[in-house]
């Protein structure tokens, strides 16, 4: 929304400078967005006089000119093709900081002439697009006079961000009004005009609607004003309109653009002799067409509220006119509409047809009912005054929706909600001044102009915008215990030491979409059909993501191709097996990239499935859970090297985690090569440690007797797991056996094909004597027989 | 006697011409082994008359503890030669770099959030989450967020396919869902904060799709604008570690709050970088007001008894302004390059007590 200075001043009556306008307009909430002050910007723009132009010796195209700037006599060399002896133009000097190009004008010379200024277009002027020749000033211009003074550039550019909740805003009286609330000088009085009717209106008007529909248009207001001459409006109209951005058409045109930009009041004007039988107001039907004022054709729906006659579609109720009954300046009869458009249809309709336009910005927002007739006598004065003619009665069908409310306010609430004391009279005083009526039990009647107003709480927020939430005291919030209480839940601590675990391992922790291409989910399982986004920002971020890994890997494979050719990243994050809300996991996710940056030293880290077992067991044992209670099974999903990954789980149904090396095809998908080593952590399935009511540890027991060691070289089956001889040696005596290592494995030659051999080490830790050689063997001996039995195994 | 002290000269002599370890060993067998020239003149002693032996003994037990000092000292010098030969064969080149270690990193969303549960935390705020895919009715209707309302058409908000009954799920455009589900399941007081991933329709240079917004909201019988007022002020000053920043309330509109307000804190935009707490420019960074009673009611909640208020911002953004990174995309974009400047050690977990960073 944008209007001048003196624009605001013809409703509001005040001395106060546009920097205390422009600082009260942001303080009550009608934030300002800039200011602009074009005499300020063109102060060094003066007046001046081209006493003569020569054709410039070296160049066909230029002049050599002396112009006058009232105060000397410069010599400038001009390209304009208008620029001759005689004229008045707009003159810089050098030095100047030329708006259209941004560039500061220097003293140069141009093809070997001197140049000690410039005579400008309006396009260097930041004015207009206009560059074909120089500005011409009227004869009686002053010489030396700022250009901006002359011609009446003087007034600044207010341009303000509505909300949405604040259609009387979208008219400068309505800003008036707020201002002269926050005590910005007195809102002018306004009466509306009373006009004398010569002649009976002759257009009939209709509302066709259905009981359910009627809000689409409830009133409709027109009157005919016949034998006008329509023209340019006046100059200062004209003006107005160009300051904040608008093309003047017509008188007629102009002075509906006046109602909407003053008065928040669209109207529409017809030529009448275009008009054919009754002119109504009724939803579209399928198919129908209109050719719109923006001079494209829209086809229309039946939510569509359009205005017709017995022609067809004349015009978009609330949104735009039509082209085939506009005025023109041979229009001589013109009917005049003023309306109200619901606003929900009106927004619908401007969304569907992509029309944005001055009309839909206010009735979407909602338009004062009450202000209709008003609006139609006011626009019907200025077309008599600018246009001559005389105007019929008024017809009006329809009746302006019933807005009356009253809110029961209690001032004190002001206080309570704020935290500031107000006096209750000010209070009531600040709502009188916005339009509010207040009887004595304090029933606050609220005018029509403010839709947005239904309760208590907003006119507690209509009297502290305008008291100013500079003066609420900021306040401390009382403490709930001296010492916070810790707030974490078991999960955001989970997540919390997850996140550092990782990085402290050496990966960098990334943030990718929670959304990616489809066919990438397909890869990692796929996801169901409640999983995909109907309304995509691009094709490829069309379903949520069943794993954190695609993102991960397609982040690695930009990496790579920048040239980052080892990397370990990870995200802890949202993934999905469906839309309800207990379908969401968060799974602490990672890769590994690469062999290690080459170095003197050979020993690198290995992207492989021992490293991603590595980092799924630091991420367990960082969340307060040992991985050894957990089962280690091969049976990771498809995206996993078959022979190289795992799963880590708690009975059958409880996955915590897989790791492993990536399936080569995956890594294909993603032009990455391998090997990759990845792993999800599933941080939800990890049980919650029960809360212990100390935070004692149990009591440490050391044995003070020798512990013996004695080694172990089994042959078995190749797919004998390593955790299975480990279970069985640990499983003779749980007491005495106090750990089981695994110090060699090795296949190949020496032993024979589908076989290996796999050596343990046994640490027996006796609690209560040293151990005999007899006791000794007689272990070992349990030992070997334990681990035969549970897998075929025969010692070495 | 002249026999002794030419054996003990001659015996002193060949320790001391022993080149290495093996033929001082040598030496000390042909000395003082079981045959040794000391070793026989020692067994004399046995046939002597106790006289005789009285004089002679301590001579020859002499001589055979000298020999004896000297094989010691003798091997210690050729073992500190021999030591001091590996040694000078030890040597490498320590100019050479280090064997490669993989540095870790957190994100820095992940450390602005640790930063602003470190501060909340303190002040007795709980953190609440909630899911990512959430119903119309507690991202919209819930907050007082009429049907038309633009931000619920399809250019705006992410919604997923429709179910077989016809309802469709969003993905949520603000954390604010959480403040219902929040108020639904407890009884106030209420004071927590939310931080989350949320999703909007928008992609340009200063938008994302998904980006991370954290609010804050406090339900109880008598909590107002002022008490907001302050809690953002120690927040800012705290979070920005400055020792004040300066803070413009301007009223606003929110159909989920009312009174509503936007808040501007004072910063200096000369030279291409934001510094806060200087200059002349208002930097707008977050949405507050008094919840709207419509809202507390929708929730379960009587508004007559119960009021407070909500606030919310952008928690990328906010680590954009604290550490100076200029582009809200490269935080999604897991460029390394990127991840490594701005990314923080696991080790600079943020503290009050310490200064949130370092």
């Amino acid at each position: 929304m944008k209007f001048t200075l003196s624009w605001l001043k013809d409703h509001l009556d005040t001395d106060a400078t546009v920097e205390k306008i422009a600082e009260t307009l942001t303080d009550i909430g009608l934030e300002v967005e800039s200011v602009r002050d074009k005499a300020k910007e063109l102060a060094p723009f003066t007046v001046a006089y081209v006493v003569s132009a020569e054709k410039h010796p070296n160049a066909d195209k230029l002049r050599v000119c002396i112009v006058d700037t009232g105060t000397k006599k410069l010599q400038v060399v001009c390209g304009a093709p208008n620029a001759r002896a005689g004229m008045k133009g707009v003159f810089a000097h050098a030095g100047t900081k030329i708006p259209g190009t941004g560039l500061d004008l220097k003293k140069s010379s141009i093809r070997g002439v001197e140049s000690n200024g410039m005579l400008c277009s309006e396009r260097e002027m930041g004015l207009s697009e206009e560059h074909d020749g120089i500005i011409e000033l009227p004869e009686d211009a002053p010489v030396g006079k700022p250009f901006a003074e002359v011609v009446g550039l003087t007034d600044p550019v207010i341009e303000i961000k509505l909300t949405p909740n604040r259609p009387d805003c979208t008219g400068v009286r309505g800003v008036a009004r707020d201002l002269a609330a926050a005590g910005v000088g007195h809102l002018r009085q306004d009466q509306p005009p009373k006009i004398t009717p010569r002649f009976n209106n002759a257009v009939p008007i209709g509302l066709h609607f259905d009981k359910e529909t009627a809000n689409a248009c409830p009133i409709f207001a027109g009157r005919m004003v016949r034998g006008v001459k329509n023209g340019p409006s006046p100059a200062w109209l004209q003006q107005r309109l160009k300051a904040v951005g608008l093309r003047p058409i017509s008188a007629l045109v102009d002075i509906t653009n006046l109602m909407s930009l003053d008065r928040a009041r669209p109207l529409h004007v017809y030529d009448a002799d275009k008009l054919r039988g009754e002119i109504h107001a009724r939803l579209a039907k399928a198919g129908e067409k209109v050719l719109a004022l923006d001079g494209k054709t829209y086809e229309l729906d039946p939510e569509i509220c359009v205005i017709a006659d017995d022609s067809g579609v004349l015009g978009l109720g609330g949104v735009m006119g039509g082209e085939s009954t506009g005025v023109s300046d041979e229009t001589t009869n013109v009917f005049i509409e003023s309306a109200h458009f619901d606003p929900v249809r009106t927004a619908r309709t401007g969304r569907t047809l992509g029309i944005n336009s001055d009309a839909r910005y206010r009735f979407e927002r909602g338009v004062d009912p009450e202000s209709t007739v008003p609006g139609i006598d006011l626009a019907t004065k200025l077309i008599l005054e600018f246009c001559g003619g005389e105007a019929s009665d008024l017809t009006v069908a329809g009746r302006a929706p019933d807005t009356k409310r009253e809110i029961t306010f209690d001032p004190g609430l002001v206080e309570k909600l704020c935290g500031v004391k107000i006096h209750p009279g000010e209070a009531l005083s600040i709502l009188d001044r916005l339009g509010f009526r207040s009887s004595v039990g304090t029933r606050v009647s609220v005018p029509p102009w403010r839709p947005d107003i239904h309760g208590q709480a907003d006119l507690v927020e209509e009297v502290i915008r305008i008291v100013g939430l500079d003066k609420v005291p900021s306040t401390p919030l009382p403490r709930l215990a001296s010492v916070p209480l810790p707030v974490l839940t078991p999960m955001q601590k989970r997540v919390r030491a997850a996140k550092r675990t990782l990085a402290s391992r050496g990966l960098v922790e990334a943030m990718t979409w929670s959304f990616v291409a489809k066919a990438q989910a397909e890869l990692f399982g796929g996801v169901p059909e409640a999983l995909l986004v109907a309304n995509p920002i691009s094709a490829d971020l069309d379903a949520m993501r069943p794993s954190v890994l695609p993102g991960l890997l397609a982040a690695a494979q930009r990496n790579v191709a920048r040239g980052i050719k080892d990397l370990g990243m990870f995200e802890v994050g949202p993934q999905f097996t469906g839309s309800e809300p207990g379908e969401q996991l968060t799974a602490a996710t990672g890769i590994r990239v690469g062999a290690g940056p080459r170095n003197w030293a050979k020993e690198s880290w290995n992207a492989d499935v021992f490293q991603a077992k590595a980092d799924v067991l630091a991420v367990l044992d960082a969340c307060g859970f040992s991985g050894d209670s957990a089962q280690v099974t091969t049976d990771a999903p498809v995206w996993y090297h078959p022979g190289r990954s795992g799963a880590l789980r708690l009975g059958p149904k409880n996955v915590l985690a897989f790791f492993g090396e990536l399936h080569p095809n995956v890594l294909a998908a993603f032009d990455l090569t391998g090997p990759i080593a990845a792993f999800e952590v599933m941080l939800e399935t990890l049980p919650t440690p029960k809360p212990k009511p100390t935070k004692t540890r149990p009591k440490l027991d050391l044995s003070e007797y020798q512990a013996v060691e004695r080694d172990f070289a089994f042959l078995v089956d190749a797919k004998v797991g390593a955790a299975e001889i480990v279970k069985a040696a640990t499983s003779v005596d749980r007491v005495l056996v106090e750990s089981v290592t695994v110090f060699d494995v090795y296949e190949g030659q020496g032993i024979e094909p589908g076989k290996k051999s796999l050596a343990i080490g046994v640490r027996l830790q006796p609690r209560d004597r040293t151990l005999t050689e007899a006791e000794i063997d007689a272990v070992a001996t349990k030992i070997v027989a334990a681990v035969a039995k549970a897998t075929g195994a025969t010692q070495r | 006697m002249n026999d002794l002290e030419s054996l003990e000269r001659e015996a002193l002599a060949r320790v001391a011409a022993a080149a290495d370890e093996a033929a001082l060993e040598a030496a000390r067998v042909e000395l003082l082994g079981k045959r040794g020239s000391i070793s026989e003149t020692l067994k004399t002693l046995g046939a002597m008359s106790p006289d005789e032996r009285k004089v002679k003994g301590p001579i020859i037990n002499g001589m055979r503890n000298r020999v004896t000092a000297a094989i010691a000292a003798r091997k210690t010098a050729l073992g500190d030669v021999a030591l001091e030969a590996k040694l000078v064969a030890e040597r490498v080149d320590v100019t050479l770099p280090v064997r490669p270690e993989m540095q870790g990193r957190v994100h820095p969303v992940t450390q602005i959030l640790d930063e602003a549960t470190a501060i909340f935390a303190e002040m007795g705020f709980a953190i609440a989450e909630g899911p990512d895919i959430e119903l119309d009715d507690f991202n919209f209707t819930k907050l007082n967020i009429p049907p038309e309302h633009p931000a619920r058409q399809m250019h705006d908000t992410f919604y997923l396919k429709a179910k077989s009954d016809g309802t469709r799920h969003l993905l949520r455009t603000h954390t604010s869902p959480v403040q219902v589900r929040t108020m639904l399941a407890e009884k106030p007081p209420i004071r927590i904060i939310v931080p989350g991933r949320v999703y909007r329709m928008d992609s340009d240079q200063t938008h994302t799709p998904m980006f991370h917004q954290i609010e804050g909201l406090v339900i109880d019988e008598t909590s107002h604008l002022g008490h907001l007022k302050w809690i953002l002020e120690e927040f800012f000053r705290a979070v920005f570690e400055v020792p004040q920043v300066e803070m413009r309330f301007r009223p606003s509109h929110f159909p989920f709050t009312e009174p509503s307000a936007e808040v501007d804190i004072r910063c200096d935009r000369s030279g291409g970088e934001v510094k806060l707490g200087q200059g002349d420019d208002w930097l707008e960074i977050l949405g507050c007001g008094m919840v709207h009673p419509k809202v507390i009611e929708m929730c379960g909640h009587d508004p007559a008894k119960y009021q407070g208020f909500a606030w919310g911002m952008g928690l990328d953004r906010l680590a954009m302004l604290k550490y100076g990174a200029p582009d809200l995309r490269a935080f999604f974009e897991a460029d390394m390059r990127w991840l490594k400047h701005y990314g923080f050690s696991a080790l600079d977990v943020p503290t009050l007590a310490g200064g949130l960073s370092r």
